[in-house]
């Protein structure tokens, strides 16, 4: 049996956890507490503090794992772990809060130093009123032209589809412009 | 959709750049700590500025600026509220009082003086409205936003923010598609700019520049949101795709099992 992995990563409470469970064929093994910190707690009431991990059997013979990363900074040391050996990675952002485009933008270039693997970003919460439109996230995010960012709604099979198949498109282009 | 949110988490600056990047047009609205102020763009250019209850009329910008005496414009005072200031501005370059150039660089002065006011709010919402035009009965500029963002960059000061923005000096510049015309760089900014080569990684850089990582970090972090330069991998250091991402080594069926993922995410 042969494993390849995806890594999905972005700041808290990005949609991580969710955007894995909506493909996953599993029950998305997570390892989610409480949260202690009275901010982060107005939020959401739970987190990853290891990872999230699903999976999608290709076939007999190969296997597709999604690894969620922990979005808060104190957890980074888990970031390269989980970075190692990945195919390709998704950065989420909550498009609705723009208060978490700085960290998204610092985790970006964090996985970008890790490994030179291909990744896309997935603007999240796109179907919610007070979304910024995707160029907008784009600028502010810094990126430039040739990276794909993608609207997503991660509890929206489709969305999250199309997202890994872009992933996987920029990684078939990578591996030509390599030949 | 909306463009909005609190200065705490996107400053001026940051605005500023993302309007000038998109080349929006509308009307950004700040609430700030005691004032409320009106940035019109059109393009991504500043295009007209007014805060709080300052009425920013022509007459009283162009006495800010002496261009008119006290007397006269005493005496245009009286017919504020009765010709518009593109009016105001028709009658006193044909009465030879002031010149167009007169007019469009005490705006300009005005304008920017006020986005430099807005630097110092740190706190408050802001709103971008496309569906606001700069207003009508107002003489709009056509200001290029780049310097006012390097001018807002510059104070920028705090460590931490700085590592957030640019965690790392491994990697290297370019110039972006933009044109750089009428710059007002700083001695310390054009060092750096002179060395800037996707070859030349910002460390190396900072060492022919004589600049501490800080010093570096702020200036690059102006280029950048001024949408000038953008990071990239230093040239040569483009590193293959790592071979141990895929369970095999052959190229062939390293493309085979990226096309069965496809396939298989297709049908899910």
């Amino acid at each position: 049996m042969q494993n390849v992995k995806m890594v999905v990563t972005g700041p808290f409470s990005a949609g991580k956890t969710q955007f894995i469970r909506s493909v996953s064929e599993i029950e998305v093994v997570s390892t989610e507490r409480k949260l202690t910190h009275a901010a982060e707690r107005a939020v959401k009431e739970t987190t990853t503090i290891a990872m999230d991990f699903g999976r999608i059997t290709v076939d007999n013979d190969l296997v597709l794992y999604l690894f969620g990363t922990p979005g808060q900074k104190r957890f980074d040391f888990m970031w390269e772990i989980l970075s190692e050996g990945m195919l390709g990675f998704v950065v989420m952002v909550d498009s609705t809060r723009p208060e978490t485009f700085r960290e998204a933008r610092s985790i970006l270039e964090t996985f970008r130093a890790y490994a030179p693997t291909p990744y896309v970003v997935a603007a999240n919460k796109q179907d919610v009123k007070d979304a910024w439109e995707v160029q907008d996230i784009r600028h502010a995010l810094r990126l430039d032209g040739d990276t794909k960012i993608l609207p997503c709604i991660a509890t929206d099979k489709h969305h999250v589809k199309t997202v890994l198949l872009e992933l996987l498109y920029s990684i078939l282009d990578r591996m030509g412009t390599e030949r | 959709m909306a463009l909005r949110g609190n200065l705490r988490d996107f400053t001026v600056t940051q605005l500023l750049n993302l309007i000038n990047l998109a080349q929006k047009t509308g009307t950004l609205i700040l609430d700030g700590p005691t004032d409320q102020a009106h940035i019109s763009f059109r393009n991504g250019k500043l295009a007209y500025a007014r805060i709080g209850q300052e009425d920013g009329n022509l007459a009283s910008i162009l006495r800010e600026s002496s261009k008119l005496r006290p007397d006269q414009y005493r005496a245009l005072s009286t017919r504020a509220g009765v010709i518009s200031d593109k009016e105001l501005g028709l009658l006193l370059v044909n009465a030879g009082y002031v010149s167009q150039e007169d007019i469009l660089f005490g705006l300009q002065v005005h304008f920017t003086s006020i986005i430099r006011r807005l630097f110092t709010w740190v706190e408050g919402l802001f709103r971008f409205e496309p569906g606001i035009p700069p207003p009508d009965d107002r003489i709009n500029v056509k200001l290029d936003l780049e310097n006012l963002i390097i001018e807002g960059s510059r104070q920028l000061r705090e460590m931490e923010e700085l590592q957030d923005e640019i965690p790392s000096l491994d990697l290297a510049l370019k110039f972006t598609e933009r044109p750089m015309t009428n710059l007002n760089l700083s001695v310390q900014e054009w060092r750096v700019v002179r060395f800037i080569d996707p070859k030349n990684s910002m460390k190396r850089i900072a060492g022919a520049a004589k600049l501490n990582d800080m010093e570096m970090r702020r200036i690059v972090y102006g280029l950048i949101q001024a949408g000038l330069v953008q990071l990239v991998r230093p040239a040569g250091a483009e590193i293959p795709l790592n071979p141990r991402m895929f369970p095999t080594q052959d190229r062939e069926e390293q493309r085979g099992l990226i096309n069965r993922l496809i396939g298989r995410i297709q049908r899910l």
